[in-house]
């Protein structure tokens, strides 16, 4: 990791090694990050970074979090998971942002276990289904359009997300595509095939003050989700819709998407 | 060797503008384009197609599962080969298989396959494939990190309900049954022979050899692409320490006999276009989702056939679709007079060391007469000059041990008053 200032720390969970990164001072401020996990530190934690100490550890599956999502068949697997992993980063009972399927998560696990989380900031989760309005889906491929499906700027969401890094020998460049595919495969097992996974029979436990934030552009999960999460949690103090960002909001407006 | 006859059922009235205006011919193709009253006439022309195919001397007959999709009209092949087990004698019957992790519980596959076994006097070959992506994942819903191993304790279920005498629970990780006593139970024992349609999964070469079944590799894209497939599986098997037997091996391969080349090819053009280019227009986006092939796969970079068959169809967006001149020069399909055709099947079986050949001789559009003369000419004039292939020396253990034909059942005329 090669980002100013950012520490990186191995913590045990499952019995396998998954890396926490970590960045800033203060109150320590939970990260868990999107579809495709982080496979470098971005801007938009830098921005979180400048007012609180950001802790990020990483999903089972994602860059950095090992292999253990081969193990979790069902959504209490995935949750004791999130949980054992909140602990293991030393972030048990604090404030928590989750982007996507990190959103998803940390949502699930304030409503399995309140004490768990402190205070909510949740980026587009997936969880919720409307009908009407189906989420996009995120798992078929056709390689020119997931950089557009994702963001807003899809031509430098692909270069800087989709493409290895240059210089990368023909091994590596394999190795580095099959941690993206990894992550994409992680998030399938607990997602696909994108039907309501019950939160909406949970959402009722989440107790903790909860702030919603929605790329206006989102392809993946329509902004017309962020009302309805907003109308089925009662401590939803806040519903910021971000002008100009898709799914990936992180990307897309790193400075909107931090201010929250 | 064993020559069979394998059916795709494909829907021959997709339109001529078919690839221009639709994105794909599997998952989410248009249902408008479904004529049901003529499909009635497909499925019967397909029905006798394959009954022909096996009294005219065919070893066995193939039929396999796809779903929403218009070129495979069979979801369920158990329905049409349970016709097959009435309407025909000798001929083995080869479903291709049932996708196990499809099937909820998966004792369900256990029954049939048993009930098509004792109907049919001990001719199943049981064959369990994966299933595409497009069949399983999109199409089925199933979680493409989880298909594998729910398809794998599927298998186990499914041969322990075959075998086990007595009453079982069964306390799987997909599956949790408290009674398993799957009633009845195959004609052959201890099962009916197990074939693996596949693609070029090393996971999958390995399992085949570990649990003695045949590895048949179904691609559309003919024997000169098939070779490095098929050198692999061997290469492993060597590795493994296992025999050359050719019948653990199958090969698929598109054919059209006349009684001379030219002749035969003005008579396959069209029927082999229509399915090169409006059957296999699916689209890129359903070829490979996250987790369907394993990293190990991905590492060694052999590609799926599926995958293959995604590069085509957006090759074919790019550069316009395959001449019928290509596709003949690639080999996806073996043209020429019964001499030529027999010379170059002959040389494909050796080369490929595959003892269980696959033909596919009603492809695209073609019709119920031209179906029959390919398949006639086959029978009467290509097949004699390669069935000895590798009989000498071989054992094909992994064919049907039906009843005798004496002790077999036939089914009485029925009489249309």
């Amino acid at each position: 990791m090669s980002a100013a200032g950012v520490s990186e720390r191995l913590v045990k969970v499952g019995g396998e090694s998954v890396r926490v990164w970590e960045k800033g001072k203060g109150e320590p401020l939970g990260y868990l990050a999107g579809l495709g996990g982080l496979l470098e530190w971005t801007p938009f934690l830098d921005k979180l970074a400048e007012r609180r100490r950001v802790v990020v550890p990483s999903l089972p599956g994602f860059p950095g979090g090992g292999q253990l999502h081969r193990q979790l068949d069902t959504l209490a697997d995935w949750v004791i998971c999130t949980l054992d992993l909140l602990e293991a980063a030393g972030l048990d009972g604090k404030d928590l942002v989750g982007h996507s399927i990190g959103g998803t998560l940390a949502a699930e696990a304030a409503a399995f276990s309140r004490a768990s989380v402190k205070s909510l900031v949740l980026m587009a989760p997936f969880g919720l289904y409307d009908e009407n309005d189906p989420p996009g889906d995120p798992f078929n491929r056709r390689a020119n359009e997931v950089a557009a499906l994702f963001s807003s700027k899809p031509a430098e969401f692909a270069k800087a997300r989709l493409t290895p890094p240059a210089g990368l020998s023909a091994d590596d460049a394999t190795e580095w595509t099959i941690v993206q595919i990894r992550a994409i495969e992680a998030a399938s097992r607990l997602l696909w095939p994108l039907g309501e996974l019950g939160l909406s029979k949970r959402l009722h436990r989440i107790t903790c003050p909860v702030k919603l934030v929605w790329g206006a552009e989102d392809r993946i999960i329509p902004a017309s989700y962020a009302k309805l999460f907003a109308q089925r949690l009662p401590s939803a103090t806040d519903l910021q819709i971000v002008a100009g960002a898709g799914h990936a909001l992180d990307f897309d407006a790193p400075e909107a998407a931090a201010k929250v | 060797m064993k020559l069979l006859w394998f059916h795709l059922m494909p829907y021959t009235d997709l339109p001529d503008d078919f690839t221009k205006k639709h994105a794909s011919v599997w998952v989410d193709i248009d249902s408008r384009l479904f004529d049901a009253s003529k499909a009635h006439a497909m499925y019967n022309d397909f029905m006798d197609e394959l009954e022909f195919a096996a009294e005219i001397g065919f070893d066995g007959v193939c039929v396999n599962e796809h779903h929403q999709n218009a070129y495979g009209l069979m979801p369920s092949p158990n329905i049409i080969a349970a016709s097959l087990a009435r309407r025909t004698r000798d001929a083995a019957i080869v479903v291709m298989g049932n996708s196990l992790a499809l099937y909820n519980p998966p004792t369900r596959v256990a029954e049939e396959f048993a009930m098509l076994d004792v109907i049919s006097g001990g001719r199943l070959v049981a064959g369990f494939p994966v299933g595409t992506p497009m069949d399983t994942v999109f199409c089925y819903g199933q979680n493409p990190s989880q298909l594998r191993e729910k398809y794998l304790e599927a298998h186990d279920l499914v041969m322990k309900a075959w075998t086990e005498p007595d009453v079982f629970a069964w306390n799987g990780r997909f599956n949790k049954l408290r009674y398993v006593n799957t009633w009845p139970k195959p004609l052959q024992k201890p099962h009916p022979p197990v074939w693996i349609p596949g693609g070029g999964s090393i996971e999958t070469w390995r399992w085949c050899a570990e649990m003695d079944y045949v590895y048949a590799y179904l691609s559309y894209f003919g024997y000169k692409l098939g070779q490095a497939t098929m050198d692999g599986f061997w290469a492993e098997m060597d590795r493994l320490g296992k025999d050359r037997n050719p019948f653990r091996a199958g090969f698929l391969q598109f054919v059209g006999v006349a009684e001379t080349r030219k002749e035969a090819l003005e008579m396959y053009r069209e029927p082999a276009e229509y399915f090169f280019n409006r059957c296999l227009h699916v689209d890129a986006r359903w070829a490979n989702p996250a987790g369907y092939s394993s990293e190990a796969t991905i590492r060694a970079r052999v590609a799926s056939q599926v995958v293959a068959a995604a590069t085509k169809a957006s090759d074919s967006v790019a550069y316009g679709p395959p001449s019928f001149e290509e596709i003949v020069d690639k080999g996806y399909v073996i043209i020429g007079s019964p001499d030529e055709v027999a010379e170059q099947l002959r040389e494909v079986a050796v080369n490929m060391n595959v003892g269980q050949l696959m033909m596919l001789l009603q492809y695209g559009n073609m019709n119920k007469e031209l179906a029959f003369h390919n398949t006639e000419l086959f029978a009467k004039r290509v097949a004699p000059q390669l069935k000895s292939l590798f009989e000498d020396k071989w054992e094909d253990r992994w064919w049907p041990k039906p009843l005798a034909r004496e002790d077999r059942s036939v089914p009485r005329q029925v009489v249309v008053r």
